[in-house]
């Protein structure tokens, strides 16, 4: 076991956790909010992670037996905890400033377009920006620009809005058969393709929708059916041979408007589902209702229903910042993935 | 501080093949290490000798070495970087063109040292002749019981397999480069692990430059004690330096370390002064990637002492008055140089080469380039001077391998050092224009001027 301090709170925790994983667990256990934003990472697949940089921490004590700070901010989501180590993230204003580079670069390629992308309202780009970002950019340069282009008949890939993340490569890479996309170019010119005339066509290939933080790749089944704000979600299952079949249905009124997995507080997929349970089951008869998901209160999707009671307290708190006060919408405020304690 | 170890007999004629390079003492390191010295001997002789990697990063090699996990029953790997991509550094081409076996010779060493059975050059793509040159020497190697089963009847096996590059620069980096041989892109890898535990194909690999493998047959045949001997303090030995820019005799030299910049420069034996009897305005000293120096910062450190060529003289007094040794590539600038089109330059390479796997990387290199491109045109504002600092500070300690520094540092030194050429073409935009001479990189100035 491993005793790393963050932001001033302490836990212990096994040897090989991630920093990440560790600040994770200290907003579990304490109701605190310093775990590091992730764009890359993800914990259910395999090496993702690092490549995105928004989760850099500040490694001031590396460990009891060699107390020598880190040179530089490390990745929270790929370094692991030491004992005796003591990190600094929302604490250290030279890493917040550090991180709002990294946000201001990833925005320099991709659009704030909210209002016309299918992802607004659990956008996890839309949050880092809000909560990690600076308001306007001082890129003055064309940015580049992409045609949308269908991958597969239920998938569509908008490079516009990709920051590349590697999510979806890993998730073909590691869930699926057949691998036919992945990165090509390099650079600033580096772009998400597959190959030559070839569809993203697998039984799991949809978990790609689900494991992309932005809205490059949108579900053709869904798109623009609806604002996400205006659904219900809701918990339910089925007997699928292929997958768990535990899904989160996005209903409006009783049309079943949008199937996806469903995810953990960090917006992170529980179980990845099949095709099937995804694109062809839009009935309700399909599924047994397990009830409304728990979305936190804190969270866009929750303001048009759920308990009036916490629908008031996030209306206070937008009268608030109305008024000129800045006001902290708390913990992933802005979220929609997240589940309400 | 003249003293020749590696570059002995590179004038001689046909030193590239294995029976004039015997007449020359070819070889004798490694029967000295096969027959009379076991692997572990050989590590601690490199350790004594205080060689530190003639890559750029100047890491102790015999530390690199100690530190190769030796788990029981799975192999090892010792893999040559000859991805030689720096601009301003050519060395590495040089001592493999002229005189291949001596690499051999090191790869054989250093492999046997390590324990490792199949070792690897990976030789960046562009240099495709020398891959020519290299195989053919492996294949006289193979001949002559030097390469294969059981090495001058040693009992040693190795197998040596050189590995064409996809010309790209980040597979310099060792474990772009790792991935490039396993025949996958060449991303970098987020570190830890290191090579030394999990390298190519997850096993234990060491990665060093040419010139460190070169240098260790000279440690082997004389002794670590004596290579120690060589050079000042923990600088020792010899270098290989790529001189080139505004000097009367560029090309590839040896040095002693501890050689005054000064003596470099403007001897006889080395450049020979600054071409057309001009006067020195700045030096990037170890390849393009390290800050470059303003004359009297390149000259003699910020106290005033000579600066040495060294790891210790060169960085000394930080970014702020400093630079680095890197990989040797010294490129010299006369007076009438512009360092904004040379940044621009750079800027452009690093942008090119950015593999685009993190984002302060991808995307910053870029802006940066762009804001220069800015000042290029003459359409820049003072503004753009800070903006393309905090820019460059965004990228620097924040990427996944040292791409991001190699192109923040040139521009924050350049902007450190020569602040007043930035705001000077704020000034007056048309005087970029009036800039004719300049630092040629390949035939980029075509598209700039």
């Amino acid at each position: 076991m491993a005793k790393v301090t963050i932001d001033d709170t302490t836990i212990e925790v096994p040897d090989g956790t991630s920093i990440l994983a560790a600040a994770r667990r200290i907003d579990e256990q304490h109701g605190t909010n310093i775990a590091p934003p992730t764009m890359c990472y993800y914990s259910k697949l395999k090496t993702s992670g690092g490549y995105c940089r928004t989760c850099i921490v500040t490694v001031e004590k590396g460990s009891e037996k060699d107390p020598r700070p880190m040179p530089k901010p490390v990745p929270s989501c790929r370094t692991n905890v030491m004992d005796g180590m003591v990190v600094r993230n929302t604490t250290s204003p030279e890493l917040l400033e550090a991180r709002a580079g990294v946000v201001e670069f990833l925005l320099i390629n991709h659009p704030l377009d909210c209002p016309v992308c299918d992802q607004a309202g659990e956008c996890h780009l839309q949050d880092l920006s809000y909560e990690n970002g600076k308001e306007g950019t001082r890129y003055e340069f064309q940015r580049r620009e992409f045609d949308p282009i269908d991958i597969g008949n239920k998938i569509k890939l908008h490079m516009n809005r990709c920051i590349l993340c590697y999510r979806c490569v890993k998730t073909c890479e590691q869930i699926t058969d057949g691998r036919v996309h992945g990165v090509i170019n390099r650079g600033d010119h580096a772009e998400i393709s597959t190959y030559i005339e070839k569809a993203i066509e697998n039984d799991f290939s949809g978990n790609v929708i689900d494991v992309c933080p932005v809205g490059a790749l949108t579900d053709r089944t869904f798109r623009f059916k609806s604002r996400v704000w205006f659904t219900n979600p809701v918990d339910a299952h089925r007997d699928c041979p292929k997958c768990s079949g535990k899904v989160r249905l996005w209903m409006k009124g009783e049309d079943v408007l949008r199937v996806t997995a469903r995810k953990d507080r960090w917006g992170e997929v529980e179980e990845f589902i099949c095709n099937d349970c995804r694109f062809d089951k839009k009935q309700v008869k399909d599924w047994t209702i397990e009830g409304p998901s728990k979305v936190s209160h804190h969270s866009v999707i929750s303001q048009n229903h759920y308990e009036l009671k916490k629908l008031q307290i996030g209306v206070y708190k937008h009268m608030q910042k109305l008024e000129g006060k800045k006001v902290d919408l708390g913990e992933g405020a802005l979220n929609p993935n997240n589940i309400e304690k | 501080m003249s003293k020749k170890i590696l570059l002995t007999y590179d004038h001689i004629p046909g030193i590239n093949t294995l029976e004039v390079y015997r007449q020359h003492n070819g070889y004798k390191s490694l029967e000295k290490a096969l027959k009379t010295m076991k692997p572990d001997d050989v590590v601690e002789e490199v350790k004594k000798s205080g060689l530190r990697g003639r890559g750029g990063a100047g890491f102790p090699t015999g530390m690199k070495w100690s530190f190769l996990a030796k788990p029981e029953g799975v192999p090892r790997h010792l893999v040559c970087n000859a991805d030689e991509s720096e601009p301003g550094t050519f060395k590495d081409r040089y001592l493999m063109e002229r005189i291949p076996h001596l690499l051999l010779e090191g790869m054989i060493v250093s492999s046997y040292a390590l324990g490792a059975s199949t070792s690897y050059i990976y030789v960046r793509g562009e240099y495709y002749y020398i891959i020519k040159i290299l195989q053919n020497a492996i294949k006289e190697a193979y001949a002559a019981g030097l390469l294969g089963k059981n090495i001058l009847g040693s009992g040693y096996d190795l197998d040596l397999y050189v590995q064409p590059g996809g010309g790209a620069y980040i597979c310099g980096e060792e474990t772009a480069l790792l991935e490039s041989l396993e025949g996958k892109r060449g991303n970098p890898r987020l570190k830890p692990p290191f090579p030394a535990v999990a390298g190519l194909w997850g096993r234990p690999t060491v990665v060093n430059n040419v010139e460190t493998i070169a240098a260790v047959v000279p440690i082997v045949n004389d002794g670590g004690e004596a290579y120690a001997k060589i050079g000042i303090g923990k600088s020792t030995g010899t270098k290989l330096i790529s001189a080139s820019g505004h000097i009367n005799k560029p090309g590839v030299y040896e040095i002693e370390l501890g050689l005054p910049v000064e003596e470099f420069i403007y001897s006889d034996a080395y450049c020979g002064g600054i071409r057309n009897g001009k006067k020195l305005k700045a030096v990037v000293a170890g390849g393009s990637s390290v800050p470059i120096l303003p004359t009297e910062l390149i000259l003699k450190t910020a106290k005033g002492e000579p600066r040495l060529m060294t790891y210790e003289s060169l960085s000394d007094g930080g970014f702020a008055t400093g630079t680095m040794l890197g990989s040797g590539g010294f490129i010299a600038m006369d007076e009438d140089t512009s360092i904004v089109k040379n940044l621009f330059t750079f800027a452009r390479f690093y942008h090119h080469e950015s593999c685009g796997q993190c984002s302060p990387c991808r995307e910053g290199t870029g802006w940066m380039e762009k804001i220069l491109q800015k000042f290029i045109d003459g359409k820049a504002t003072m503004k753009d001077i800070d903006l393309l600092w905090d820019v460059q500070s965004k990228i620097e300690g924040k990427t996944i391998c040292p791409l991001g520094e190699a192109a923040a540092w040139p521009v924050a030194a350049a902007i450190r050092h020569f602040r007043h050429e930035f705001e000077e073409y704020v000034r007056n935009p048309q005087s970029i224009h009036d800039v004719k001479h300049y630092y040629r990189l390949n035939n980029i100035q075509q598209v700039i001027s």
